[in-house]
């Protein structure tokens, strides 16, 4: 699949990551490179296969119900760019 | 000192039990050759302090006949640890300036075990990379150079992404490193570096604390200077951690009997979709004479087919790619690391990402995104779910008649820092390591030659799940039997 | 379809569709993923984990008692488990989602398919089906209110655990919605998964409204989310119904959007941050693996589930003989019924569900407190009744004891005692006022007697008079007759 420019603008907005005009044609056509490369699976038949989604086998573990953790605001703020009294700071919001 | 420094970590470990020298002098030692070797840019923060205070602890500990497991061994970590009050970046900018309240559970087990941190270690960027180049400390160099050949002068890739970790290494700027392998980011470097690096058992070692690339791939593992270390270390970091819910718990096997066990008896698999077109005559020369060590120590070497082996390296770059895009939205420059600042929160976001992640994290990030979005999810993502369930069940077919597996770790040796080469080609180095992070299953590279250039050459053995015992057996056998001595012309002396 | 919950149009009906997605917070004590406290009303931050604030490297550990919550409510909703579901990941940006993405159940929730009867004020009952029911994390908080250029964030929700129950488009009628919510918190609290509490939001609705004409294809949708009280949830679908028949009869077409609820103006309105078309990538996280429930474990908590509204309200039928109405606002709650219950105990049960019903929720409701602050207490009000049906005082002198009862906090008797409340049953007492009447009214005795027999009941009135309504009416009218057929 190749993809053009403007779906490498949407998936870099859906990510989150600037792009500039330049490095968009760069990524257009890295991109299209990659999953030109990837389709080759296309060659295998996988229709009765059911996808994987666990490497283990394993079930899941649980934990018990009890409160182990938290209860320490300046810990979980002291990497913050920004804060101010125990919150985390971030350009407004409109809702 | 240069005898400090040319002993295994078993050694050092007798030498201090027996009080030849001290925990500090070791450590000293090692901090003298990290500084030393500073031009191979492998250590992006020292923590000279640290180690100097653990030192003095282990060395109180051997005094009173309390020695620990890895009692005064100097471990240097890589950056991918997150390691309390110790900056912690992945080679990232957007990490820049972080410093984990915590320690990562593989690390703390270390520095139970009596081991001495020395600081940490350059990688590529979130581990993606083959080269170490994506780093945004600069690349790693490796301490081996060309003796010949179109190399020769030029400075070499330790590989990625452990490539700090295996740099330092082979310059013995520490005695042991826990590296990450999501498609074979220890095996490779310790391969181009003339180290053993193992990649155990999905879930053998806890992932907690480690800073995520692809979660369902990435495990820590030990690199180190043989097979006996690395047994050693492996039965240090591994263990059931309940922060971690892929984390097993069923009992690694006993690595140190297993090195002295013998292959006799043992079958090896010899998968015959492992040779490619473009391989090094050298390294497909490589391979037959491990076969034939593996034979001469008593052990059956059969051909066996693993016939989904070509799909694995795309199948790895569409889950990996996928995994990494989810697990990196959190580096948003709210919470901790870098922030560019923007008028909105969208804005704030995307320059920040725009920013602190590399070309390369973008474009995983990227291909990611885009194969798990609305409409290409099931031609994409579930293709390649599908496509590692059959890689899955080739190995688990395999399993049943063979006790093991012997492939070439690379394709190739190290390649020079800086040589052109788009991401596909690049991409090409994890070919022969990607399949067992797919399959969840270890393995291990052990050096195992030189290539006419002087560099070294790696075999890497694969068992089924649980058996890294069978990686310890096959491996002491295949080391002892290349004799591999040599030592890097950059390592410290 | 239900004729009468239709919309009349400037031209023709219209019918509602009501679908609603209930976020009930499991009654916990740690996160979902995590040990950090789910409790409300912490200082910001405080209940925060490295885990919760998305650290590099931290990872998500499932508590067992929030998979124990969800299985239990399944069960009382009558649904299918699931012995195998998935944990997704929901990928987005915002402020308070730390990791990106929302842990979630998307292709293979916990709980399947089942259903919830619901009473409707006219006494008529509807079964709304539940799609599905599955886990997932809380977020943050943002709050926008605290300076003139930037969002604060406090983290301390994020990662509670919540149940996501999503009814089929089932209802048709703001009254539909209404019950099915009041309901549906009957059984969480019931079970005691979720609290229930609205205003602290452990239970929120998101409603998808749509009109159309009757029997047409569904309409657009529109989807107004997190309103938290019962009240909110009618008007908004009030607002929103009449909203969408205003432009579709103007011939106008709905937008599919998300909608807020303005809780001043009663009105929806639409958010002013246009979200991008979402498109959440989901995809199992592989930091989990499968939930697999045991089919044993499951058949256990089925079998030790307690009481739930609906058999609770047969059970008050059948056992105590009460109509399906004041069954059904019985059994609304745990506490109203066990209220009742230690109240009817060996009394008249009907007369006691009566009382209840009528005086004390009534009163209740006109001092605006709940039942477990009442002046009267259960026993209490069974003694009422009690000196009621043994004559003791008449159902008139009961309601003045009840008042008093209510102002003073006192039990009947004392009341009773102190006011002389204390119905006259002594036959010679009540002859002596029956001869008085009979005295100063001889002119009505000869006239009755003369076959005027509506006069009976002017005698009785005259006696229970005289007697300050303490006589007992029954014997009263007993000698009475015997008197006046002389």
């Amino acid at each position: 699949m190749s993809i053009d420019k403007q779906t490498v603008a949407r998936i870099a907005h859906l990510a989150r990551i600037a792009v500039d005009d330049g490095a968009q044609e760069r990524l257009k056509a890295e991109l299209s490179g990659i999953l030109a490369w990837v389709e080759q699976l296309n060659e295998l038949d996988t229709s009765h296969v059911a996808p994987l989604t666990s490497v283990t086998g394993h079930a899941l573990p649980m934990r018990e119900d009890a409160v182990s953790d938290g209860g320490d605001a300046d810990t979980i703020l002291a990497n913050a760019p920004e804060k101010a009294a125990d919150f985390f700071v971030v350009p407004k919001v409109i809702e | 000192m240069s005898e400090l420094l040319s002993m295994t970590a078993v050694a050092a470990r007798a030498g201090l039990a027996q009080k030849a020298f001290s925990a500090r002098e070791l450590t000293e030692a090692y901090l003298k050759a990290a500084d030393d070797t500073a031009a191979l840019n492998v250590y992006v923060a020292m923590t000279a302090d640290k180690a100097r205070a653990m030192a003095d602890a282990s060395d109180a500990r051997l005094a009173k006949g309390d020695a620990r497991p890895l009692e005064g061994i100097p471990i240097g970590i890589k950056d991918m640890f997150c390691t309390e009050g110790v900056e912690t970046t992945a080679s990232s900018r957007i990490l820049k300036g972080f410093v984990p309240r915590y320690e990562s559970t593989v690390t703390a087990r270390l520095w139970d075990a009596g081991g001495v941190m020395l600081g940490k270690l350059n990688c590529d960027e979130f581990a993606m990379g083959s080269a170490n180049e994506t780093s945004a400390f600069g690349a790693a160099v490796n301490p081996w150079q060309a003796t010949s050949g179109a190399l020769k002068g030029k400075a070499l890739t330790p590989g990625g992404s452990s490539g700090g970790s295996a740099a330092a290494m082979a310059a013995r700027a520490c005695l042991l490193a826990p590296g990450t392998d999501t498609g074979g980011s220890i095996r490779q470097p310790a391969a181009l570096c003339g180290l053993v690096g193992l990649k155990p058992t999905y879930g053998r070692c806890s992932r907690r604390g480690i800073v995520a690339f692809a979660s369902s791939l990435d495990q820590a593992g030990p690199i180190t200077r043989d097979v006996a270390d690395c047994a050693l270390m492996l039965t240090a970091m591994a263990g059931h951690d309940a922060g971690d819910s892929t984390s097993l718990s069923a009992p690694l096997p006993d690595l140190e009997s297993a090195l002295t066990a013998g292959v006799k008896g043992m079958r090896i698999g010899i998968p015959d979709e492992y040779t490619l077109d473009s391989m090094n005559a050298e390294i497909i020369a490589l391979w037959q004479q491990g076969r034939a060590w593996l034979e001469d120590a008593g052990a059956q070497c059969v051909s066996v087919s693993l016939p989904h082996t070509r799909y694995a390296l795309p199948t790895y770059y569409i889950i990996a790619p996928a995994e990494a895009s989810s697990n990196l939205a959190r580096y948003d420059g709210v919470r901790y690391g870098q922030r560019v600042d923007g008028a909105t929160l969208d804005e704030m976001y995307a320059k920040t990402r725009g920013a602190g992640f590399g070309d390369e994290v973008k474009r995983r990030v990227l291909i990611g995104t885009y194969v798990l979005s609305a409409g290409y999810y099931d031609a994409y993502y579930i293709k390649a779910q599908q496509v590692r369930r059959l890689i899955q069940d080739d190995f688990a077919k395999v399993f049943q008649d063979v006790d093991a597996l012997l492939t070439p770790s690379t394709p190739t040796p190290a390649f020079a820092l800086g040589a052109e080469m788009d991401a596909l080609t690049m991409y090409l180095n994890d070919v022969f390591t990607v399949p067992a992070n797919l399959a969840g299953i270890p393995a291990i590279s052990v050096p195992a030659g030189l290539s006419s250039e002087g560099l070294p050459l790696g075999l890497q053995l694969i068992a089924p799940a649980m058996r890294e015992d069978q990686l310890m057996r096959g491996g002491a056998v295949l080391e002892k039997a290349a004799g591999f001595t040599h030592i890097a012309k950059g390592a410290a002396a | 379809m239900n004729d009468n919950t239709l919309i009349e149009g400037k031209n023709g009906q219209w019918e509602v569709v009501i679908g609603l997605e209930v976020h009930a917070q499991v009654s916990s004590q740690a996160k979902l993923f995590s040990g950090a406290s789910a409790a409300f009303g912490a200082s910001a931050n405080a209940h925060v984990s490295m885990v919760d604030a998305a650290m590099p490297g931290m990872l998500p550990v499932i508590n067992r008692y929030c998979v124990e919550q969800a299985v239990r409510t399944g069960l009382g909703l009558n649904a299918e488990i699931n012995l195998v579901s998935i944990f997704d990941r929901k990928n987005y940006f915002y402020a308070d989602l730390p990791q990106g993405y929302q842990i979630s159940q998307y292709k293979q929730p916990i709980v399947g398919e089942g259903s919830i009867s619901i009473t409707l004020p006219d006494g008529t009952s509807r079964d709304i089906g539940i799609e599905r029911l599955h886990l997932e994390q809380d977020a943050g908080k943002s709050l926008h209110d605290q300076h003139p250029s930037k969002s604060y964030i406090d983290l301390n929700r994020s990662g509670v655990a919540l149940m996501e129950i999503v009814s089929r488009p089932d209802m048709r009628s703001a009254d539909e919605a209404a019950a099915y919510v009041s309901k549906l918190r009957a059984i969480l609290r019931f079970l005691g998964t979720c609290d229930g509490n609205m205003e602290q939001g452990s239970l929120r609705a998101d409603c998808n409204v749509s009109v159309r004409r009757p029997g047409a294809e569904l309409g657009t949708r529109t989807e107004t989310k997190n309103l938290n009280s019962i009240r909110f949830i009618a008007q908004a679908i009030n607002s929103e119904v009449a909203r969408q028949v205003q432009i579709l009869e103007n011939g106008g077409t709905i937008e599919q959007e998300t909608r807020l609820f303005d809780t001043s103006t009663g009105q929806t309105r639409t958010m002013r941050s246009k979200e991008d078309a979402h498109d959440y990538r989901y995809f199992p996280d592989p930091d989990l693996l499968p939930l697999n429930l045991e089919a044993a474990w499951v058949e256990d908590l089925r079998k030790n589930l307690p009481e739930l509204p609906d058999a609770l309200r047969a059970r008050l039928m059948e056992q105590y003989g009460l109509s399906a109405y004041d069954a059904s606002l019985i059994s609304e709650d745990r506490n109203t019924a066990a209220y009742y219950e230690k109240a009817a105990a060996g009394q008249d049960a009907k007369l006691v569900a009566n009382w209840m019903v009528v005086e004390l929720f009534g009163a209740l409701n006109k001092m605006g407190i709940t039942l477990e602050e009442s002046p009267v207490k259960a026993e209490e009000l069974g003694q009422l009744v009690a000196r009621i049906s043994d004559g003791t005082i008449s159902g008139r002198i009961a309601k003045d004891v009840f008042a008093l009862m209510l102002e003073s906090g006192k039990d009947a008797d004392a009341i009773i005692e102190e006011q002389g409340f204390q119905q006259v049953s002594d036959s010679g007492a009540i002859e002596e006022m029956i001869d008085k009447v009979l005295t100063e009214n001889a002119d009505k005795v000869a006239e009755y007697q003369g076959g005027k027999d509506k006069l009976f009941g002017f005698f009785v009135g005259q006696v229970m008079k005289a007697s300050q309504g303490q006589a007992n009416p029954a014997v009263v009218n007993d000698l009475l007759k015997k008197k006046l057929q002389k």
